[in-house]
């Protein structure tokens, strides 16, 4: 079903201890595609991509990945759907005791029988796509915060996934890297034929490679459009995101009692 | 006072609820250990690995600790034994005391404070650093594939340590009581041969290991993989899992030898 989107996710609500984190939201990720999920943090976005990855499951509405509901899958038919996913999570999440070089082959060794020497030629090939062959024998703890995000999008693509899912993918990073980690994204998701889920607070690096931006605020999905019609868009709650406002529909002053009362007390208010 | 009275029951009914919950979770966790533990024996390697960390890098701890336990046993039980003129028998009591009682009950609490928790930190802190969630993510069962062979390298290690610490301790025994102070080496050991039961003493001291082994290597895995994935969460979990497996090798080992020992 070519014409189906990858990724259908409709009417989804979650609750956590009887607390509404994700309320009717609606979201399409087509083939092909790279969509970003933006909004302030704990506005629901990472927990939207563990409900797309069957790691949480929907109080009410329902995720469809290539036309199968996330939800009714038993072990293990989540098992051989994650097979086809790819996530790179927030700081790499990398496998502490083991090499880069293991961390790339673990999916292989662990999902195919192929032979040691076909491995590491594929490990190498997935290292070259980030630009780390060389980094091969080294360890996690020896790698920046940069070089570890790359390792861990090697390994995330290790088995050619349909999808990928980048958790925070720009975070903490300076400029170069951020430039870098954003063009490997997109090149990576044409090269593959494969679809892309972004989510980020980090407005002017994602717009310039993503084809959608749905924003999340409080739960909800406030707006959606192409890049252009973000920058473009004159909802207040985009303006003040895209934009950097200090004030706005995000107030800055956290909720509290009137100034003049708490400075002079009740009486003199 | 009605209302804090109320209030008061109801905290106290919730720790209780709460205790028993997560209890029946540490329970269903075991059953899916033992359920998910068939690549720790297919791809044995991934347990061999993990008995090197938790029984051989413990090696050190045990065998100094039962030299030097060995060696109190042999001057205190010198002491004892020589007021009634039978210094002889030190051998019996030395080999006795280790093998049935505090070569398991020790080992095995020298094995939770330096193995138990090395493996709760380690299974913590890949969970607060999203290794489990990866892995989760990359289809491959954590419980599978980093909780069971920690579980069945501590069961393994257990029972192993337990024998090198009473071999140790009758070692320490043996400096003390024959080369220190000179009991008799043919009465030392002859005796030992003769009153030391294989089925009686030394099976029952490994089942006790065993039991010790498992006791631990499920409480440390669980309080890992339940703990809060912060560094206070870790650090709560870990102290957690010395504690509670104290108690429980202490309170095991009294219901064990209540059944293996009556009378005998």
């Amino acid at each position: 079903m070519p014409n189906e989107p990858l990724v259908q996710i409709s009417d989804l609500n979650f609750t956590y201890d009887r607390r509404p984190v994700l309320t009717g939201i609606n979201m399409t990720i087509p083939r092909g595609k790279v969509v970003a999920i933006m909004g302030q943090s704990g506005c629901g976005k990472t927990t939207t991509l563990r409900l797309i990855g069957g790691q949480l499951r929907p109080t009410q509405g329902e995720v469809r990945f290539d036309g199968k509901a996330v939800h009714e899958l038993d072990a293990k038919g989540l098992y051989a759907m994650r097979r086809r996913m790819g996530m790179l999570f927030q700081f790499g999440a990398l496998f502490t005791d083991i090499s880069v070089f293991d961390n790339v082959a673990f999916q292989m060794r662990e999902h195919s029988d192929l032979t040691e020497a076909m491995i590491r030629d594929l490990v190498l090939l997935k290292l070259n796509a980030v630009g780390l062959r060389g980094a091969q024998n080294l360890m996690p703890s020896e790698l920046s915060g940069g070089m570890a995000r790359r390792v861990a999008l090697a390994r995330a693509i290790a088995l050619d996934p349909l999808l990928m899912m980048y958790d925070e993918p720009f975070t903490g990073l300076d400029p170069i890297t951020m430039g870098i980690i954003g063009q490997m994204i997109r090149k990576l998701n044409d090269a593959l034929g494969g679809s892309s889920i972004i989510v980020t607070h980090d407005v002017q690096e994602s717009l310039q490679i993503v084809d959608y931006v749905y924003f999340m605020a409080d739960g909800k999905v406030v707006a959606e459009g192409t890049p252009d019609e973000i920058r473009a868009s004159d909802k207040a709650y985009v303006h003040q995101f895209v934009w950097g406002e200090m004030d706005g529909p995000v107030p800055f002053q956290y909720p509290s009692a009137p100034y003049r009362e708490q400075i002079y007390g009740a009486a003199h208010a | 006072m009605l209302d804090r009275t109320t209030s008061a029951l109801r905290g106290l009914g919730h720790r209780v609820t709460s205790r028993i919950w997560r209890l029946g979770f540490a329970s269903r966790f075991f059953l899916a250990t033992l359920l998910y533990s068939g690549t720790s024996f297919r791809r044995f390697f991934l347990t061999v690995r993990e008995i090197y960390f938790t029984g051989v890098q413990s090696l050190i701890i045990i065998l100094v600790s039962g030299l030097f336990v060995g060696m109190v046993l042999g001057l205190q039980g010198y002491d004892t034994l020589q007021r009634y003129g039978s210094s002889e028998a030190l051998g019996i009591l030395v080999a006795l005391s280790l093998v049935r009682e505090l070569g398991p009950v020790v080992s095995a609490l020298l094995f939770a404070s330096r193995a138990g928790s090395a493996i709760t930190a380690e299974i913590g802190l890949m969970k607060a650093t999203e290794q489990l969630s990866a892995m989760e993510m990359m289809a491959v069962n954590p419980i599978a594939r980093v909780v069971a062979p920690r579980f069945w390298a501590g069961v393994i290690s257990m029972p192993l340590l337990a024998a090198l610490f009473s071999a140790m301790g009758i070692f320490g025994g043996y400096l003390v009581g024959v080369v220190l102070i000179g009991v008799d080496e043919g009465s030392f050991w002859s005796q030992m041969q003769a009153s030391v039961d294989f089925r009686e003493d030394i099976v029952n001291g490994v089942i006790k290991s065993v039991v010790f082994g498992i006791v631990v290597s499920w409480i440390a895995v669980f309080e890992g993989y339940d703990s809060e994935p912060t560094a206070e969460g870790v650090s709560g979990a870990t102290t957690r899992t010395v504690v509670t497996s104290s108690l429980a090798i202490l309170a095991a080992d009294f219901i064990l030898t209540a059944f293996m020992f009556r009378g005998a």
